[in-house]
């Protein structure tokens, strides 16, 4: 994107419109669903003056049925506590004798459910109260490939998708993220990472998961796209050598362009200490307005506003087989990916009244 | 047929059952030390697969398969790693010298391992035949399979006409088994590597010794035995869920400090902690296995996990059986609770 399109940063002129703005809230006490108010999620208003300029489809509405009923209904008739007691207590010792099923990238659905959800959930809600907008574009069944902008720092985006997806799309589907070689690599977080079911960003691991029917997300910019400085913020890096898209082809899976807006914002990259970071082995050692000067404090992210939308879905079964080995369509389709993520995330940032609200 | 270390446990049971197979006339069982356990009605042959009189055993036998079992990682008895690698190494090349110049032989079936794959961050989490190692092993019993491999490799380009079939299995487990992963689930508590929990594939033996039957006959209807294929249960297990459903508790240290526990223990010669196995308990290893069950046809009969209930099972229980750990939860549940619930989160790890 070579066109400077002047993109209104900090606008905080429509902070009026935020009060009028309902807050959303999802799930009830202890809820971890909104299957009671399926409309909550899609109560996000129009914004006023831009609303006819959208086309990218509507607010996603949960309206699809509500999902299979959980383990841990969260009724609060009688009895409603004793029952959570009690599967907590039959959760706790299928973890603690080990008889609990992972899968051979050792993502542990139960873990990655009952415990690291509902971690992530209360920043994806309350600190970032991320708005998820065109869920509906993500296949019911079936591979996928989500493609999405990376940013932040440190990878948060990806962890918010996750809960996104697993959150809010009808049919329930969890999201398969390829993360870069460096997670798996740094101990606690390798760990954490396999079970919440990502893998390593190789087309091995990607094709296989598609294979299996599963919805994978790449963030195909990688450590260019996260380690960027804060004045180049939602301006779309090279997307590596356009890897992801053979392997789509391959596979036969469509590709759904993701665009996150408010990610670059939670660590403003002010600087790179660049000695540092080789020092480390990392690619990059961010200097922002907070880390390293205030310590641990320094790495509280900022409370911005978030905005996912999963845009239309662009099918690649109609190429023939060998059209993954045909580097000019693969060239033309990862453009055709790349600009559709771009251009959305324009419409996005000029729809957002403030970064933090 | 010829049949190479028969001494362990692994290839005496493999002497004894492949006699029962009418294809069968007559096994002739190779290793250097004689076998403690009875080999059926084999003829044992006490011969050094290192020195080249394993041509002239091969030639007297006029055997039309050869089974190399002689792979090994642990040292048999008081051996030493360096008399190991020698076997491991020098043997195959000596036992696929003396095949070269025989014109009987017509298969050969090679004990391999998936260590061949090594084990390292950077790697797909999941190896397939032609997965290349982004590591090699640098050392110990991964780097003799890999020597080892490329020998077969090169007979196999050499002897055309032998059908060349290399099984890699995972780590083999179950109730007699004597390798390194095994002794290591023996101990009373699990040293692992802090912020990592590898994920570990198993075979079970009587699985081991169905494949290698597979391997040593013709290839039944619509099946390929010759080629490279792993060998692995279904599933995976994590470490720790090892350690919960063995009752082994497990001690977490950093890294460098495993490795110098490893050296230590391997110098005092207590167990063979070698370098590939820290690695493999560190970044795990698992490989995809529908070579075996398409082109080999051969459908193990435990998956990973009831390989490892067996071999919990053979141990004696752990510090915390994970029975006394269910009942004391029971006990719990069985309470009268009145609003002091736990909540799941408390058994995040």
């Amino acid at each position: 994107m070579a066109d400077a399109k002047v993109i209104p940063f900090d606008d905080d002129r429509s902070r009026e419109g935020a009060a009028q703005r309902p807050s959303r809230r999802r799930g009830g006490a202890g809820s971890r669903r909104p299957g009671a108010q399926p409309a909550a999620v899609g109560e996000v208003q129009p914004l006023p003056g831009v609303a006819s300029a959208r086309e990218d489809g509507p607010v996603s509405r949960e309206e699809g049925p509500p999902r299979a009923p959980l383990p841990q209904p969260a009724d609060d008739g009688p009895g409603g506590l004793e029952r959570r007691v009690a599967s907590g207590l039959a959760f706790l010792r299928r973890r603690l004798t080990g008889d609990y099923e992972v899968d051979d990238f050792g993502y542990d659905e139960e873990l990655t459910d009952q415990v690291l959800m509902s971690l992530l959930r209360p920043v994806y809600e309350k600190y970032f109260r991320v708005e998820v907008k065109g869920i509906e574009n993500i296949p019911a069944e079936g591979g996928a490939l989500i493609v999405a902008n990376h940013s932040g720092t440190l990878p948060l985006d990806g962890l918010m998708m996750q809960v996104a997806v697993h959150d809010h799309h009808p049919a329930g589907r969890h999201l398969r993220l390829l993360a870069a070689d460096l997670v798996f690599v740094l101990p606690v977080v390798n760990e954490l990472a396999r079970k919440l079911g990502h893998t390593l960003a190789c087309a091995e691991d990607a094709e296989r998961l598609l294979g299996q029917g599963e919805l994978v997300g790449v963030m195909p910019e990688g450590f260019k796209g996260i380690g960027k400085p804060f004045g180049e913020r939602y301006k779309l890096q090279r997307f590596g050598r356009g890897g992801f898209v053979s392997t789509a082809l391959r596979q036969g899976v469509p590709i759904v362009p993701c665009s996150i807006v408010g990610a670059e914002e939670i660590y403003p990259m002010i600087g790179n200490a660049k000695t540092l970071a080789r020092l480390l082995g990392f690619p990059y050692f961010p200097l922002t307005p907070t880390f390293p000067w205030l310590g641990p404090l320094g790495v509280i992210p900022l409370p911005t506003k978030w905005t996912i939308q999963f845009g239309e879905a662009i099918p690649t079964d109609g190429y023939p087989p060998e059209a993954a080995e045909d580097p000019m369509l693969m060239f033309n389709l990862t453009d055709q990916v790349r600009e559709q993520i771009q251009h959305t995330l324009y419409k996005l940032l000029v729809q957002r009244r403030s970064v933090f609200f | 047929m010829l049949v190479t270390g028969v001494a362990r446990q692994l290839g005496g049971r493999f002497v004894r059952r492949i006699q029962r197979d009418p294809e069968v006339d007559r096994v002739v069982a190779v290793d250097a030390v004689p076998p403690e356990h009875h080999l059926g009605g084999a003829d044992f042959v006490q011969a050094d697969i290192r020195q080249p009189t394993i041509a002239r055993v091969l030639a007297e036998s006029g055997a039309d398969t050869v089974v190399h079992l002689d792979v090994t990682g642990t040292p048999f008895g008081s051996g030493s790693r360096a008399t190991l690698k020698e076997t491991n190494v020098i043997g195959t090349m000596q036992l696929l010298g003396a095949c070269q110049k025989s014109p009987n032989v017509k298969r050969l079936v090679v004990k391999s391992s998936t260590n061949v794959y090594g084990s390292a961050p950077r790697d797909p989490a999941v190896f397939t035949e032609t997965t290349p190692p982004k590591s090699l092993p640098s050392g110990g019993f991964a780097k003799d399979t890999v020597e080892v491999e490329g020998y077969v490799r090169g007979f196999a380009r050499r002897r055309p006409d032998v059908a060349v079939c290399v099984l890699r299995f995972a780590n083999i487990l179950g109730p007699a088994a004597d390798s390194p992963l095994a002794a290591y689930f023996s101990l009373p508590v699990l040293p692992t590597v802090f912020g990592y929990d590898p994920r570990l594939q198993f075979v079970h033996e009587d699985d081991v010794i169905e494949v290698l039957r597979i391997g040593s006959h013709e290839p039944r209807r619509g099946t390929l035995n010759s080629g490279t294929f792993n060998i692995a249960g279904d599933g995976v297990l994590l470490l720790s869920q090892c350690s919960r459903r063995l009752g082994r508790p497990t001690v977490p240290l950093l890294l460098p400090a495993v490795t110098w526990a490893g050296s230590l223990v391997r110098t005092l010669g207590m167990t063979d902690f070698s370098p590939e196995q820290i690695r493999l308990l560190t970044h795990g290893r698992v490989v995809a296995t529908d070579q075996m069950r398409e082109t080999l046809g051969f459908t193990p009969k435990y998956t990973t996990a009831e390989t490892f209930g067996d071999f919990v099972r053979s141990r004696g229980p752990g510090l915390l059986p994970p029975e006394a750990l269910a009942r004391a939860i029971d006990r719990i549940a069985a309470l009268p609770l009145p609003g002091s619930g736990h909540p799941p989160t408390q058994s995040a790890n």
